[in-house]
């Protein structure tokens, strides 16, 4: 996919959607963490990469020197009159605004709510199961992985399930896409604007119980949204939410596959499932935020320019010594593990909870249809590159 | 012991509330609280450290009694 030039020198020159990065990113970011904790590359018109675990908590906190007007890093930087909110507010907001934008949210994402909608995914996990028949190879990124958080957030939203290849589609074009050309990206952007369109203005004709509704109705500042603020938010929920926990459920079956003795564990103590998905949480993370230098400034002894990128590899915080003993080891009861899968501050993922209750269910109903499994064959499976990585080509031998 | 929860800091990663809900639980945002006036009965009080220390945000404080 890497339309760019192939990386020779991690330290000055680093791409992050390399193929190599893709397919392994941990020896970059340990070398990078010990000799050169804060590279710069002159890439996407300047990119700059913390790996310690401080730094990218720092700058994570630093919402007055970094701007989150951007978080995909790409050619093309959102013009600057959008900030405050962003063009998919909360996640592309800055204080003050962002706090009620993400207010909104919080309540339907709550764990409360996000219990009731265990029954219904668990079924649907059983489904995808069932179809595979009974053959002994699967792909359990593009036969299982895949198809989970698209029908529950189709389901929560209001959107036809039979059109999850669609928005697929364009969830892929936005994260994976970013070294095609701005015309060609934008495209996507109107398709997937264009799409939601439709179906809001169905929901508002035929008002139902569902999110899209909700958001019709919400308020902020005691007015009701306005129509192309529900639309963003949608494709925001949409963006966040697929790609990513599609990452970490088959990033996880990955492991297991590959590790029998984790695999024999949970399928002997299925109460430790909890405590072994941090683990798993922790040592895959799949998700790289960004943001955008506010001001030129020295930062700790790099000169950053305003509008340079900085990306916020919670993976790579996620593996830094100093932060975790034994950071590369996965060890699936580990009892006292701070990661950072998620974010931290106040951009923590409002969807942390759904993408908990999706990943435990989704391995719960994988370990009791498949207590032993094994990679088909290793060197075949394929990483994504970019901001959000996770398998997307993973072949599995079931009942070995 | 006694914990308690900083609403200023806590983001609702709800970590606290997952490793021991006999100590916290989540408001109807997800943030985390401690439950009643946050004493820890002795045998809990294994599990409120490990809680402490799996909040992402350094969002709890612990007392320990003297
Ligand atoms: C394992 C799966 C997931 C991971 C690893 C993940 C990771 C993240 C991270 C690291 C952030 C922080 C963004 C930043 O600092 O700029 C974030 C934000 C966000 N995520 Fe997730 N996410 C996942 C699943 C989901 C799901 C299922 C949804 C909802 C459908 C979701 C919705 C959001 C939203 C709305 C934000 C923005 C919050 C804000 O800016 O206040 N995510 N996510
Ligand atoms: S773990 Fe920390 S940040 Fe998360 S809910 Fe509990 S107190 Fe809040």
């Amino acid at each position: 996919m890497a339309e760019h030039p192939p990386v020779t020198d991690w330290r000055t020159d680093f791409d992050h959607t390399d193929d190599v990065w893709a397919a392994d990113p941990y020896p970059i970011w340990d070398e990078l963490r010990e000799q050169c904790p804060v590279a710069h590359s002159e890439r996407y018109g300047g990119v700059w990469l913390p790996t310690r675990y401080d730094d990218i908590a720092a700058i994570a906190y630093d919402t007055e020197r970094f701007t989150s007007r951007s978080i995909i890093v790409s050619e093309f930087r959102p013009p600057r009159m959008l900030a405050p909110e962003g063009i998919a507010p909360p996640i592309s907001s800055d204080p003050p605004v962002h706090k009620e934008a993400r207010r909104l949210l919080l309540p339907i994402f709550s764990p409360q709510a996000i219990d009731k909608l265990e029954p219904s995914t668990r079924a649907y996990c059983q489904e995808l199961i069932k179809a595979m028949g009974d053959r002994d190879v699967v792909d359990a990124a593009a036969e299982y992985a895949q198809h989970i958080p698209v029908r529950v957030i189709a389901n929560m939203l209001g959107l036809p399930e039979e059109d999850a290849d669609v928005f697929r589609g364009f969830v892929n074009h936005v994260l994976e896409g970013v070294s095609l050309p701005l015309e060609k990206r934008a495209e996507g952007m109107i398709n997937l604007f264009g799409y939601l369109q439709g179906h809001m203005e169905d929901h508002m004709a035929n008002p139902r119980d569902d999110l899209i509704t909700f958001l019709l109705e919400s308020e902020m500042d005691g007015k009701k949204l306005d129509p192309f603020q529900v639309v963003r938010t949608i494709a925001l929920l949409l963006i966040a939410g697929i790609d990513t926990t599609w990452s970490a459920i088959g990033a996880s079956i990955w492991h297991l596959a590959g590790n029998a003795a984790d695999r024999q564990r949970l399928v002997a103590e299925p109460d430790l499932l909890p405590v072994a998905m941090e683990e798993l949480l922790r040592a895959y993370a799949p998700v790289t935020m960004a943001r955008l230098v506010r001001e030129d400034m020295d930062w700790n002894g790099c000169p950053m320019k305003a509008e340079e990128w900085v990306l916020l590899p919670f993976p790579s915080a996620n593996r830094d010594p100093a932060a975790f003993e034994d950071p590369d080891k996965v060890i699936i009861d580990r009892e006292v593990n701070r990661h950072a899968a998620f974010g931290l501050g106040i951009h923590r993922c409002a969807g942390s909870h759904l993408a908990r209750m999706e990943l435990r269910v989704a391995l719960e109903v994988w370990l009791e249809a498949f207590p032993a499994f094994e990679l088909a064959d290793p060197d075949a499976v394929r990483w994504s590159g970019g901001q959000v990585r996770g398998p997307r080509v993973l072949p599995v031998k079931i009942n070995v | 012991m006694r914990v308690a929860v900083d609403v200023e800091r806590c983001e609702g990663h709800g970590r606290c509330y997952m490793t021991a809900p006999e100590l916290f639980e989540a408001d109807d945002i997800g943030n985390g609280r401690e439950r009643g006036d946050g004493t820890v009965p002795p045998d809990l009080e294994r599990k409120a450290r490990v809680a402490v220390a799996n909040c992402p945000e350094r969002a709890i404080t612990c007392e320990e009694a003297n």
